[in-house]
Order: C-alpha cells, then sequence, then structure tokens
C-alpha cells in the first residue's frame, strides 16, 4: 500500500478531525399543490468527522435526495444542513461527491478530470497535474492517465470519479450508489480498495446504497431509510472491528447485524406496500 | 491496488479474427491433438481488401457518371421531349466548351470570389449570433420563451420570400444579399446549438460544481463541449444551406455572383452557361461543406477515440 503521509495536503495536517455534518430538522418536498411529494420527512442526523455512514434503503426512498440536501444540489424545504459548522448553501469542492455512474468528463482525459478540481481551485498547471498524478497512482490507474473516461471499464471510471474527488481535500465524501452498476467481483474490490483510502485520509464518508451487505461491511453506522416520505428508522451500529475483510462477512456480528438490517428493510417494506393498497 | 487487466474493456483486446482459408473444410480430417496455428490475419490482406472495395466501388461510380451523362447527351442532342422539355438543355460537350472559355476569363473568378465573400461573410455572423442566441435559449428558461416564437415563425420562410422586404429594408443590395444568406445560416446553427445545450447531462453540471466550478466553468468545461458535437453539425448544414439562399438573394440584385451569373446567363439565353452556373454552385456548397466539417473535427477528437 501507498505511503499515508504522501497524500495529506501540503498546507494543512490533513481532514483528520474535520468533515463534521449537522442535519437539522432538514425535509425536502417536491412540486407544490395536488402534485405535492414529500421525498424527506423532517430528519435530524449528526455524522461525527471521520465517520463512515452508509444510508440504506429502497429505491425511491428519498436517500439520494438527503444525499443532495448534504451536497447542496437540493435546497431543503424546512430546517439546515451544516458542515464542520458553516451553512451549506451550494455544491463546494469541501464535499466531494461520487456519482453512480457516467459523471466524468467525455472530453477530458483521465488526467485532465482528476486535475480539475485543483484547476479550478486555483493551482497552477504544474501543481494540479501533479496532485492528479498522485491521487491516479493511489487509485492505481496513473498508467491511463492519457485515456478518455470511455475507454476505461466501469470499475475503473469510478475510481478516476474517486481520485477526482479526493484531489480536491474534501473534508466530507458523498457517494451515491456508486458501486451500484458495477459487477459483484468488481464491486467487492472496489469496496476494500474504497475502505483502504479512507482508512488513510479519515475523510466522513456518508455513502448511500440499497445493498445491505455492502452497508454492513463498509459502514460504522448504517442509517436505515423508510419510503414515501423517507425517514431515517433505525440507526444501526455495525461492531465489527477495523480494518475489514472480506472473511468477517461470516462473523456472527456480521451476520446479526445483515439479518437485523434485513428484517427491518423488509418490514418497511411490507408496512410501504399495503399503505399504497388501502 | 487493483488488477488493471481485468478490468480492461473486451474491445481492448479483440479477439483474433479467424482466417478465411481456416474456414475451408480441410481434405482430410487431421489429428485433434495437433491443432494447426491458427495464423493472425495479416494487415497486408486487410488493406488489399480495402483497396478492392475502394476500386469496386469507385468503378461503379464512374460508371453510374458516365451513364448519366450520356443519356444526358442524347436527351439534349435529340431534343427530347417527354413532358420534360430538353430542347433548350445545352448538350455535355457545350457545357464542357462553355467551361473552358469561362476559366479563362477573369471575371468569371470575380463572380465565384464575390460568391464566395458574400456566404463567408454571412456565414460568420450566423455562426456567432446562432451559437450564442442557442447556448442563451439552452440555459435560460426565460430567453427561450421570449426569442423562440419567432424562431418559430421565421424559421419556415424561404430565402426567396424574404426578397421584396430585404430589398426595401436594407440600404444597399449588397446588405440585403447577406441578409438573406444569414437567414439561411442561422436557423439551423440557432436550432442545433439550442438542441445540443439542452442534451448536456446534469449529472456532469453538478459534478464540476462539486469540483468548485463557477457558473463561467461549468458552461466552458461542461455546456459547451457537450454541445460540441451538435453545434458542429448545426454549421455544416448552416454552410450548405447558405448557399441555397445567396443564391435567391443574389437573382434579385446585384452584379457579380455566380448566382448572378446563372440568372444572368438565363435572360441572355446563354444556356451552357446556366448549366455551368449551376454545377460551380453545387461544387462550392460541397466544398464549404466538407471544410467546415474538417475544420470543427479537431474539437470533436475524444468523440472519434471512444467511439
Amino acid at each position: 500500500m501507498l505511503d499515508v503521509l504522501k497524500f495529506k495536503p501540503p498546507t494543512s495536517e490533513g481532514s483528520k478531525g474535520k468533515g463534521q455534518i449537522v442535519i437539522d430538522e432538514v425535509s425536502v418536498t417536491f412540486g407544490s399543490g395536488p402534485t405535492t411529494h414529500q421525498a424527506v420527512e423532517t430528519t435530524s442526523l449528526n455524522i461525527a468527522a471521520g465517520e463512515f455512514v452508509c444510508i440504506l434503503g429502497p429505491s425511491g426512498c428519498g436517500k439520494s435526495t438527503l444525499l443532495n440536501a448534504v451536497a447542496g444540489y437540493q435546497k431543503p424545504t424546512t430546517g439546515a444542513v451544516t458542515v464542520d459548522g458553516k451553512a451549506v448553501e451550494k455544491p463546494g469542492p469541501e464535499r466531494g461527491m461520487v456519482f453512480q455512474q457516467y459523471s466524468l468528463l467525455p472530453w477530458k482525459t483521465v488526467y485532465e478530470n482528476v486535475a480539475f478540481g485543483p484547476l479550478m481551485a486555483g493551482h497552477t498547471r504544474t501543481e494540479a497535474g501533479s496532485t492528479a498524478n498522485t491521487f491516479l497512482e493511489l487509485v492505481g490507474l496513473k498508467k491511463f492517465g492519457d485515456r478518455y473516461p470511455a475507454e476505461l471499464s466501469g470499475g475503473m471510471q469510478q475510481r478516476v470519479g474517486i481520485a477526482r474527488a479526493l484531489a480536491n481535500y474534501p473534508s466530507v465524501l458523498l457517494m451515491d450508489e456508486p458501486f451500484g452498476a458495477l459487477d459483484a467481483q468488481t464491486r467487492l474490490m472496489m469496496q476494500e480498495s474504497l475502505l483502504d483510502i479512507w482508512r488513510q485520509f479519515g475523510t466522513t464518508v456518508v455513502f448511500v446504497t440499497h445493498d445491505v451487505d455492502e452497508a454492513v461491511f463498509l459502514a460504522d453506522r448504517v442509517l436505515i431509510m423508510s419510503a414515501s416520505p423517507g425517514s431515517i428508522i433505525e440507526d444501526v451500529r455495525v461492531p465489527l472491528p477495523r480494518p475489514r475483510s472480506t472473511d468477517m462477512v461470516s462473523t456472527p456480528d456480521y451476520v446479526k447485524t445483515r439479518t437485523f438490517c434485513l428484517d427491518t428493510i423488509r418490514a418497511e417494506s411490507r408496512r410501504a406496500f399495503e399503505e399504497q393498497n388501502k | 491496488m487493483l488488477s488493471e487487466q481485468k478490468e480492461l474493456r473486451p474491445e481492448a483486446h479483440p479477439a483474433p479474427q479467424v482466417a478465411q482459408s481456416v474456414s475451408q473444410a480441410p481434405e482430410r480430417p487431421t489429428p485433434k491433438l495437433e491443432p494447426k496455428p491458427v495464423k493472425a490475419p495479416s494487415k497486408w490482406t486487410a488493406k488489399q481488401r480495402d483497396w478492392k472495395g475502394i476500386a469496386r466501388h469507385g468503378g461503379l461510380t464512374l460508371l453510374s457518371l458516365a451513364v448519366g451523362i450520356t443519356l444526358w447527351h442524347v436527351a439534349s442532342e435529340n431534343s427530347w421531349n417527354f413532358g420534360i422539355n430538353f430542347r433548350n438543355v445545352p448538350t455535355p460537350g457545350e457545357v464542357l466548351t462553355a467551361t473552358v472559355e469561362n476559366v479563362t476569363d477573369s471575371e468569371f473568378y470575380v463572380h465565384i470570389g464575390v460568391s464566395i465573400q458574400r456566404v463567408l461573410t454571412s456565414f460568420v455572423l450566423a455562426s456567432i449570433l446562432g451559437i450564442l442566441i442557442g447556448i442563451l435559449m439552452g440555459r435560460s428558461r426565460t430567453a427561450r420563451a421570449m426569442i423562440a416564437p419567432y424562431i418559430e415563425i421565421f424559421r419556415p420562410i424561404p430565402a426567396v420570400a424574404w426578397i421584396p422586404l430585404a430589398i426595401y429594408m436594407w440600404p444597399t443590395e449588397e446588405s440585403s444579399i447577406i441578409f438573406i444568406t444569414f437567414l439561411g445560416a442561422f436557423f439551423p446553427i440557432v436550432l442545433n446549438t439550442l438542441h445540443g445545450v439542452q442534451q448536456t447531462p446534469e449529472v456532469l453540471v453538478r459534478a464540476v460544481q462539486s469540483l468548485g466550478a463557477n457558473q463561467f466553468a461549468v458552461f466552458r468545461h461542461v455546456v459547451f463541449p457537450a454541445a460540441l458535437p451538435s453545434i458542429s453539425a448545426g454549421l455544416a448544414i448552416g454552410m450548405g444551406v447558405a448557399w441555397f439562399s445567396l443564391l435567391a438573394g443574389e437573382i434579385i440584385s446585384g452584379q457579380y455572383g455566380i448566382g448572378y451569373f446563372t440568372w444572368d446567363a438565363y435572360s441572355m439565353v446563354r444556356t451552357p452557361d446556366i448549366v455551368l452556373g449551376m454545377l460551380v454552385i453545387g461544387l462550392l456548397g460541397t466544398v464549404s461543406t466538407a471544410a467546415v466539417k474538417m475544420a470543427t473535427r479537431p474539437l470533436l477528437a475524444w468523440q472519434e477515440r471512444t467511439r
């Protein structure tokens, strides 16, 4: 593995201790009048600096909307999000974002995509370039710098996406089902790789997924969301030690946590289904 | 770190193509334990195949042209008249003679030069305005609501219909010709730009916003490049339509220009010159459209590499 210290930003002592997220009475409602749809019910949450949190829930439960509120894409209808005491009003480089897929600029090379953030932050071309190389090396894609995104596989593109978000040294990394479109093997590799990177950086990670195994394997805390309107119904601590490895999936702690999450979601889905049929 | 090789797309390692000779049935059954080494297809054979194709299609093209010209010759030589009247249509030979006469006359080049200048002026104006307005409409609902009705009303009006009003409105003949030509190029450019801008994937806009891009950077690094393939298509179409419209403009006014040359030949009943004028217009239109396509090509290099 690569040297941890190598990736610390030159100007500060890193992002450790930063990245505390406070979601205060946030609700999101779309539309108005008869077509009103409440995507997120009033929700309050505290996410500690450096914590790895997974938001788990079925499709359409509003978990992405909640994440978008933290990212600054979605203005909450009520309440506010603050990161390190600063109110979130719009997207910013201190909150890195990784999307499900196809979010690299197809007309820029892999290298240019990763160098983009540092350039926007006002670094020189040389500085941005060396940052880009550092992060491409971190995700194991330095050799692919002069390729265009479409020349890479889905997994490789997502690694570039992670490198691109990290190149701004964000205090928070927001991930919206980043591995959802990958095949099972690649997804497993990406999960382990992400945990490696997270251990080195210590950034806060908010990771949205509908995959119970993924959530339990990655997270310190799993927040289970119910559907329409979306609200957090369980806050589950994962009692597994770090660093995690794939053989932990057979330990009693893992199985217990996983079963609990599955049961909660199943009960919730049944309730939602019955409600729809009323 | 993760293995790079495993994740490479299958296209990166194309399966070796089976050489044609392999597919032929062997005369005797060969022992299965000793498979013949499959020959990699040599580049030379592929190239030869390419040349064969070009030769065959090129031959067909020439043959088709020869048949067409012969038919034309026979029809006008014998003054065929079956509803369509070939009596006043010059023969290919007469057109050739007229061509030889004109290419040695310096005035012929003045006609061509003036037309090219008009098209270029109109095209540049249409490109600048068309791209700007297209982007404005694509990014702002207010702008779209205000501008779209005018575009919808004026777009279907053909260049010829503008002639009378253009003569009244513009101070000189030259400016009315350029106005008419401009209109022809403007609409395809504005509509294609608008379409391209509206195609911008919202996730890319969000992605660069999260990387610290301000509005201008979003425009420069996302909206504009995303619209470029569509814009360049619009420019190529606009160039074609510009020639189309120029002719309308030159017929009514002016004393130079290839459209004027053609119309003047009609007035003076120099029928070979009519056909020559038409052919020159066609050639100029084709060449300039190809030039626009070539000029925009480097901007779309990323598309070609990833197609």
